[in-house]
């Protein structure tokens, strides 16, 4: 898999099966380049060549896409690909002493490829397996439940160079894990029955029953759903040169990126019928003729299940044309597969990625129900908010409405994992407080909670009687649990890392404050924080806070300000007593040179490090 | 009918309906902070200088439509604080050496440094290792000052049609690169007489063989402060150098 195996001639045929299956369209780029890296391997620059010319589109966009997504490869990574999932829920599970131990077994440094180029090591974001890891993904394929046996055994069947369909198939075993079901957990029905109810209501009747359901998004933001709805099937199209004219899209935002969060993993597994109802009703509604479903990289392995079902679906009649046997009634789904990119679930950064593009969110306005998709009125919903949707179509408004809080309607579903005895899914009508749910799932000694990720909200122990609703503490549906005996510090210094990796770069604010705080909490956590720090990361929240460009941005502090406010002490019990100290370490920018010199005597050590007990041994 | 306006920092603003708050304010000659925005292209609010305040809320000065009657904030300690961490983080992320520089006295980065009083870097500097690319016969381009305002990438994408550079990385490792599988500008169709040759308000692209020709302390910005230069940015066309 080196850089002379494949001369330019030999990567045009390998990519022009890939161009052709999706006609040439530059629009499905990351679709093009995702499908053409299983062929080849890696996207080597001649290949990017080759892409561009074929979409005839500009090679150095093309490079940008390709650069900008964590599973595209410019360099070969390897036939192996080993991604240790790098929450913190696989943290506190040993992941990181696993993945050393994986690394020893195979001789190699994290983050390089192996000499013999058969594997690599490295950490990705949260992969969506929380209430069972430590997890990591090879060659995209995720492992659950890893242990020191485990990762010896996966560390022999890599030398042996097994392909991974001879892997012992209880290693790649994803559980649902639902421990409590309500109203759409329990839903039994089947495949159609919501569209059929929402086309027996007529669209304007069933815009009506949204309105009355007052369901909200249940991606985070919590949103009017029927006003968007609304606002789309009002908005006018514009004409566009091709076929798709006038057209109006759906999009089911399945890039369940936030950490600590996996309940859509759990729904696209077990429910697609109801995604796939609610997709379909919301398109009905709006008027539109096409549903996209934007899934996550993470969640490849589920997609020849979804495929298969939207082909029964077809076949029954709720695909195609004459949905439902209503002539004029035409209706498709596609899904996309997103390429690593926790950015692309802001709803506009995933339709610039649907596009084929780099994946920054937009300029608002304009709204995505007025110019979304293709520049066309769409409705981007998260996947429990369609589910919710299709159950609406069945039982009405009304009986939505009476469910939950008057100002939360409905039901939530939460992605629990940490100390727990139980992690798993748990559904609950809105205004549950944090202490019942803590309570089923197991937790006895938790000191904090982690709502909604790491962009949401972290409770101490005396906010545990809040509730989980919009109008008290709004969730995504992460759901963390931190025991008396977690560092929170480390927790946030997690937290400040990931969103430096997720960062998409474009705003200055964002790009470098991201980087600004996790070089604090580094020097922080290395014993070498001060006060000065602290107000450092204080200031930096309050900018992002005011200058960012999206969400990611705007939140990326939170977790650093709620942990300071709550849990002081973690941070000061690091600090040193100075006023400041630098972050430059002049004894280990003389490593380099002790090494060359084989010296580790305590006369070749300087400053604060020749303090510290362990070093100059 | 009156004509519609905005009240920045208390002045009363006219606009025209589709203009944003920047488009007004420049217009009005009153000077917002900026980077990433030319009057010739479409706005793309990333460099976040121009962060205002309308209506309490933050904005960007350059991609919001003015309203009628909107009160903005614009020329604050409060904002100019945060602008001037802005240009730090600006500084940091990249390297900047300003007495070599042949773009001193005529960079916008170091004339908004100068503008809102920026003492110092204050943030630890991250040297990233940039290669410089000198492979043009006419012009060499020097990543460690690039401040990813994508001017370059609009000018030669909407006007020259050439796409010549782009974007690449994602986050801190986000760099820019031309439109060449070897990686060098010299084989790409980029010429001097680009418009995107003439849009840098940093100093990556640089003419060869033509350096100081005006020296420093004679320059535009040594001459007279950027906030005092508003007509000049706003007239800004295809024949200036930004």
């Amino acid at each position: 898999m080196s850089e002379e195996c494949f001369d330019a001639e030999e990567l045009e045929e390998l990519l022009r099966p890939v161009v052709e299956r999706h006609n040439g369209e530059p629009l499905q780029l990351v679709q093009i380049l995702r499908e053409a890296q299983e062929v080849v391997g890696y996207l080597p620059a001649a290949l990017l060549t080759a892409t561009a010319r074929a979409l005839k589109l500009p090679r150095a966009q093309v490079e940008g896409v390709a650069g900008f997504y964590s599973f595209f490869h410019l360099t070969p990574p390897g036939r192996y690909r080993v991604l240790f999932s790098d929450n913190i829920t696989d943290r506190m599970l040993g992941s990181g002493e696993l993945l050393d131990r994986l690394c020893n077994k195979l001789w190699v440094e994290r983050r390089k490829l192996s000499e013999d180029g058969l594997v690599s090591v490295d950490t990705t974001s949260c992969t969506g397996m929380c209430d069972q890891g430590p997890a990591l993904l090879v060659n995209g394929q995720p492992l659950t439940r890893l242990s020191g046996e485990r990762i010896d055994r996966i560390s022999e069947l890599i030398r042996a160079q097994l392909p991974l369909g001879d892997w012992p198939a209880e290693y790649f075993r994803v559980e649902d894990n639902i421990r409590r079901r309500d109203t759409l957990l329990s839903a039994e029905w089947p495949a159609g029955e919501a569209l059929r109810a929402a086309i027996a209501r007529g669209s304007e009747a069933m815009l009506a029953e949204m309105k009355l359901s007052n369901l909200r998004g249940r991606g985070g933001a919590g949103f009017t759903t029927a006003i968007k709805w609304e606002s789309a099937r009002r908005a006018a199209c514009h004409t566009e040169a091709d076929a798709q004219a006038g057209a109006r899209y759906v999009i089911c935002n399945a890039d369940e990126g936030e950490p600590g969060t996996f309940k859509d993993r759990v729904l696209l597994s077990s429910y697609p019928d109801l995604v796939f109802d609610g997709l379909s009703v919301a398109g009905f509604t709006i008027g539109a003729r096409k549903g996209l479903i934007y899934l996550r990289g993470e969640y490849a392995y589920l997609l020849p299940a979804l495929r298969e079902n939207l082909e029964r679906r077809r076949r029954s009649g709720l695909l195609g044309r004459a949905v439902g046997g209503e002539v004029g009634l035409d209706f498709e789904i596609d899904i996309h597969l997103g390429a690593g990119a926790y950015v692309c679930g802001e709803e506009t950064a995933l339709l610039e990625s649907l596009e084929g593009k780099r994946g920054i969110p937009r300029i608002r306005p304009p709204f995505p129900v007025t110019a979304g998709y293709r520049g066309q009125p769409t409705v981007v919903n998260n996947v429990e908010t369609l589910c919710k949707a299709a159950l609406i179509a069945i039982r009405g408004g009304a009986w939505f409405a009476g469910l939950g809080t008057k100002q939360s309607t409905g039901s939530k579903l939460l992605s629990i994992s940490g100390d727990v005895e139980m992690p798993g899914i748990y559904e609950y009508p809105f205004g549950v407080s944090v202490e019942q749910v803590l309570q089923d799932c197991g937790a006895g000694n938790a000191q904090a909670v982690q709502v909604s990720g790491p962009s949401g909200v972290c409770l101490a122990m005396h906010e545990f009687s809040r509730s989980i609703a919009f109008e008290d503490v709004p969730t995504a549906g992460a759901f963390m649990v931190f025991g008396s005996h977690r560092d929170m510090f480390e927790v946030a210094r997690n937290f400040a890392h990931f969103f430096k990796h997720e960062s998409c770069g474009f705003c200055t604010p964002c790009r470098v404050g991201t980087s600004l705080v996790a070089n604090c909490m580094d020097k922080i956590g290395k014993g070498l924080g001060t006060q000065y720090e602290i107000n450092q990361i204080f200031k930096i929240h309050r900018l992002l806070h005011a200058a960012s460009h999206c969400g990611l941005g705007q939140a990326a502090c939170n977790p650093l300000f709620d942990t300071l406010q709550k849990f002081r002490p973690a941070y000061e019990r690091r600090l040193c007593s100075l006023d400041f100290e630098p972050a430059f370490d002049l004894d280990q920018a003389l490593a380099a040179a002790r090494q060359m010199t084989g010296r580790d005597d305590p006369a070749a050590h300087f400053g604060f490090a020749a303090r510290l007990p362990g070093v100059a041994s | 009918m009156t004509q519609p306006s905005i009240l920045l920092d208390g002045l009363p603003v006219p606009f025209v309906d589709g203009q944003t708050i920047m488009d007004a304010a420049m217009a009005a000659d009153i000077f917002i902070p900026h980077l990433c925005h030319h009057p010739e292209f479409k706005p793309q609010g990333s460099c976040k200088l121009c962060t205002v305040k309308a209506n309490g809320r933050y904005v960007s000065a350059c991609t919001l439509p003015a309203r009628d009657g909107m009160e903005v904030e614009n020329n604050s300690p409060d904002l100019n604080d945060k602008r001037r961490t802005l240009l730090q983080m600006l500084f940091v992320e990249g390297n900047h050496f300003c007495p070599s520089c042949e773009k001193s006295g005529n960079c916008m980065l170091q004339a908004l440094a100068y503008e809102l009083e920026m003492l110092s870097p204050h943030f630890d500097q991250f040297y990233p290792n940039r290669a410089v690319d000198a492979s043009h016969p006419e012009v060499l381009l020097d990543f460690n000052r690039c401040i990813l305002c994508e001017l370059c990438v609009r000018a030669s994408r909407d006007v020259d049609r050439k796409s010549v550079f782009s974007l690449s990385g994602r986050g801190i490792d986000k760099h820019l690169i031309v439109n060449a599988e070897s990686g060098r500008l010299a084989d790409t169709d980029f010429s001097w007489a680009d418009k995107a040759a003439h849009v840098c308000p940093v100093g990556v692209i640089l003419k060869k063989r033509s350096g100081f020709a005006v020296p420093i302390g004679k320059r535009r910005y040594d001459v007279e402060p950027i906030g005092m230069q508003v007509e000049r940015l706003a007239a800004r066309s295809a024949d200036e150098e930004s």
